[in-house]
């Protein structure tokens, strides 16, 4: 194919000052394809959009090669570029001259020769490019929100406020996540459960939300618009239609547990409902824990309940959904306590966390609000606080800031002194991070005004003497060597990602770092989207974020989807595989390879009706375009569009 | 025997949801490596054939990485698993007909991993720098499939 041309942006200097783009201009006008070469500071800007739509146009380019960014950056603009133009947007290559040359080497002489050379691959690569139609695909108008916290109800009332029939997974028995768990909230100390119970009630209410509780997330397949995902209801062994919610299974039922709601702090039933403001307020049977299911005796609860709802046969149901759009909302976990041994966490009864603290705090805690000792109920008359406990510490394998712990510690410290007059409240810090509305205001209150002591320096070691704890720090500031007699010691422990938020990261096909934080597709231009069309971030599960932040970006993954939803069809790129009718054998080998099952059978007939073969047939919307049946195929009858054996041989021969 | 100045060529093929993804971040956040490298997007790991590996080095290549998402994060599900199983057999078959099989390397670099990335470029350059230029004629295992001279 001739008529290939060639754009070279400098990127204003990102590209010029290391790549010599008149010499490259020079080289490349030599090229036995390329009739059209040129250069510009900024081929994206719209003058430079206007260069190759002119180029196209007058010098009857059949394709383009613009050499420039990351295509991962701007492929679709330049492809958009060029189909205003009227040349088929799939004739257009990008080369990455600046991320994979100008940004990674220094050397000049060097970094020409091999923009030169990428140039070279990218125009021979367009040669063999066919212009190429945009399939497109129906979209299913219907969204899954996983996980019940905060973000998760955001994101789904959003949703259901505008008409989308929304399906809300929570794997707990009940939604509101941790956000219910918390006592008040900074920096106005409004009533955590005041503001959420009211959501979690809505949620509950509205039509367009279906809410599946006590459930988790089986497996996804699928694409954008066209999610078909499996859900497993967890056997609950009280039947949700006919439980009234009295609460009789659960005051006569003879087992204690720890309770989760309340850190291990309160106790449950074996049968129970995590907390009064539950929604549903159905209890479950905790199969581990329950008499009957463990020793065979007992079924108390099935006696009492007057519904008749307790069930024990009741089994893990599978169901399946079809959904457009998904967002994952699963929150966070606290660090657990055997990683911060020193400080004598989990040995000591009275070393406790954050949210352990929360939840004395709260008058419908376990402590119904009273600030006591865990070892031996009493009030404590020292406390210390601790923060960047696990955060901030590479050594614990928590490099990064939780971002919430100065706040809430601060948080802690007032309620503390609201509490129990005449306590002495000791902040350990090592900064004082409260960059946000309201925020540092409130810290210099707990400081100034509520009499905490804040104290800028890391403690190195707890230990137990008498019924006191031994707090060994430094004072940074003064450079002092402090001990300090408590009675209770908070940790401000390290947000960490759910334990198995990798496990469902693969279900869904999205990326994670190097902790288990979701990845979104751009760290700042798309933070609520994933590199995965369709699947939406919002909340903790991304990386730790305060109540606003998450209800911010809860509403932004919401509109995402409303975005994505006011379309009625959705166009697909067309880089999917399609397979020679003529030569296939129909061996199926490629109907195994498939990873999107995309591979079905056609059967070849002649004019009178005869069967003369059975060939390989891809489902366009279906296709990921991975391409693992062209490498499959043995006749070399499949060809991958946008990345056939043509374009990625023509690349390899031009080394 | 290398000719002075010889600098090696590598060709890597790389996935676009890891590895491409992840160089472009060793570029974002300006890492430095060695520039011996061309790299070929291509949709997946597993979209890669023993024969592009042939060709690359029949065209020049000194050495070819095959680099993609790490096992179970692959985009398309198990494309990954492919390639690695593929180049496996491959490998043996390189030193059955004479090409060093450590001229081939495979590895999985996410695309959060752009030091990584880096790392690993710099690290095959040295290597295949002490291995010197590719030649076949006059190569390198004892493999049984060595051809002779002719």
């Amino acid at each position: 194919m001739p008529g290939i041309g060639v754009f070279v942006c400098w990127c204003g200097s990102n590209i010029a000052s290391t790549v010599d783009v008149e010499r490259v201009v020079e080289e490349v006008s030599k090229l036995r394809d390329v009739s059209f070469v040129t250069h510009y500071k900024y081929m994206c800007s719209s003058p430079g959009q206007n260069i190759i739509k002119e180029a196209i146009q007058n010098s009857k380019l059949e394709g383009v090669v613009v050499a420039a960014c990351s295509p991962r950056m701007h492929e679709l603009t330049f492809r958009k570029a060029a189909k205003e133009a009227g040349l088929n947007p799939y004739l257009l290559e990008m080369a990455n001259i600046r991320e994979q040359c100008s940004w990674v080497h220094s050397d000049k002489k060097i970094a020409t020769e091999k923009a030169i050379q990428l140039i070279r691959m990218s125009v021979a690569k367009v040669t063999k490019n066919l212009p190429l139609e945009e399939i497109k695909v129906s979209v299913i108008h219907r969204a899954l929100v996983i996980g019940g916290g905060i973000a998760g109800i955001q994101s789904a009332l959003d949703l259901a406020e505008a008409g989308i029939e929304t399906l809300l997974l929570e794997r707990t028995p009940s939604i509101g996540g941790h956000m219910a768990q918390l006592d008040e909230t900074f920096p106005t100390l409004d009533c955590s459960q005041c503001i959420l119970t009211p959501k979690m009630v809505s949620v509950a209410q509205n039509p367009h939300i279906t809410l599946h509780t006590y459930s988790e997330l089986e497996k996804v397949d699928g694409f954008v618009g066209n999610f078909r995902v499996t859900i497993k209801h967890k056997a609950r062994f009280v039947d949700e239609k006919k439980c009234t919610g009295c609460g009789l299974c659960q005051q006569k039922c003879p087992t204690q547990i720890p309770a989760e709601f309340d850190e291990g702090i309160g106790k449950r039933k074996a049968i129970y409902i995590p907390f009064p403001q539950a929604v549903p307020n159905i209890p479950v049977i905790d199969k581990e824990h329950c008499i009957w299911f463990k020793k065979g005796k007992c079924r108390v609860c099935e006696k009492v309940c007057p519904a008749g709802a307790i069930n024990y046969e009741q089994q893990d149901e599978y169901i399946t959904e079809e959904v457009g759009a998904i967002i994952v909302a699963t929150g966070y976990r606290l660090m657990p306590k055997n990683v911060y041994g020193e400080y004598g966490y989990g040995r000591f009864k009275d070393v406790i966390n954050g949210l352990e603290f929360e939840r004395m705090l709260s008058a419908s805690g376990p402590t119904s609000g009273k600030v006591l000792r865990p070892s031996d109920g009493k009030e404590p008359k020292v406390v210390v606080f601790i923060q960047c406990a696990g955060s901030r510490d590479p050594r614990k394998g928590v490099p990064y800031c939780s971002r919430i712990c100065c706040m809430y510690t601060a948080k802690h410290s007032m309620l503390l002194k609201h509490k129990c007059p005449g306590v002495k409240a000791i902040v350990f810090y090592i900064d004082i991070r409260a960059g946000g509305k309201g925020y540092e205001e409130f810290v210099r209150r707990a400081e100034e005004e509520e009499g905490a002591t804040f104290i800028r320096g890391r403690v190195s070691r707890i230990y137990q003497k008498g019924n006191k704890l031994i707090v060994k720090g430094v004072d940074t500031l003064t450079g002092s060597q402090l001990e300090v007699e408590a009675d209770l010691v908070v940790l401000a422990t390290a947000i960490m990602p759910q334990e198995d938020a990798k496990e469902l990261a693969q279900k869904l096909g999205i990326s994670y770092d190097e902790y288990g934080f979701f990845t979104e597709a751009h760290p700042k231009l798309r933070p609520v989207e994933t590199s995965k069309a369709g699947v939406f971030l919002a909340g903790c599960a991304q990386a730790p974020k305060d109540i606003p932040d998450v209800v911010a970006q809860a509403s932004g993954a919401a509109s995402k989807v409303l975005a994505l939803f006011s379309n009625k069809e959705l166009v697909r790129e067309p880089i999917i595989a399609k397979v020679d009718e003529v030569n296939c054998v129909g061996c199926f080998a490629c109907e195994k390879s498939c990873p999107a099952q995309a591979i079905t059978r056609k059967e070849i007939r002649d004019k009178s009706g005869n069967l003369i073969k059975e060939v390989a047939k891809v489902e366009p919307g279906v296709c990921q375009g991975c391409g693992a049946c062209v490498v499959t195929c043995r006749g070399g009858c499949i060809r991958l569009e946008g990345f056939s054996d043509e374009q990625l041989f023509a690349e390899v021969n031009v080394l | 025997m290398n000719e002075k100045g010889w600098r090696p060529k590598i060709v890597a093929f790389v996935c676009n949801w890891c590895t491409y993804a992840g160089a472009d971040l060793a570029g974002t956040v300006r890492l430095s490596y060695s520039p011996e490298v061309l790299l070929i997007r291509v949709p997946c790991s597993g979209r890669v054939t023993p024969f592009m590996v042939l060709k690359a080095f029949e065209r020049g290549a000194d050495a070819v990485l095959i680099s993609g998402c790490h096992p179970g994060d692959c985009h398309y599900g198990s494309g990954n698993y492919l390639a690695r199983r593929r180049f496996h057999l491959f490998k043996q078959l390189m030193e059955f007909v004479g090409i060093n099989p450590n001229r081939l390397w495979l590895s999985w670099v996410s695309a959060s991993e752009g030091g990584k990335f880096a790392n690993l470029i710099d690290k095959m350059v040295n290597e295949i720098k002490s291995l010197g230029k590719f030649n076949y004629s006059m190569e390198e295992t004892k493999g049984e499939g060595t051809p002779k001279h002719s």
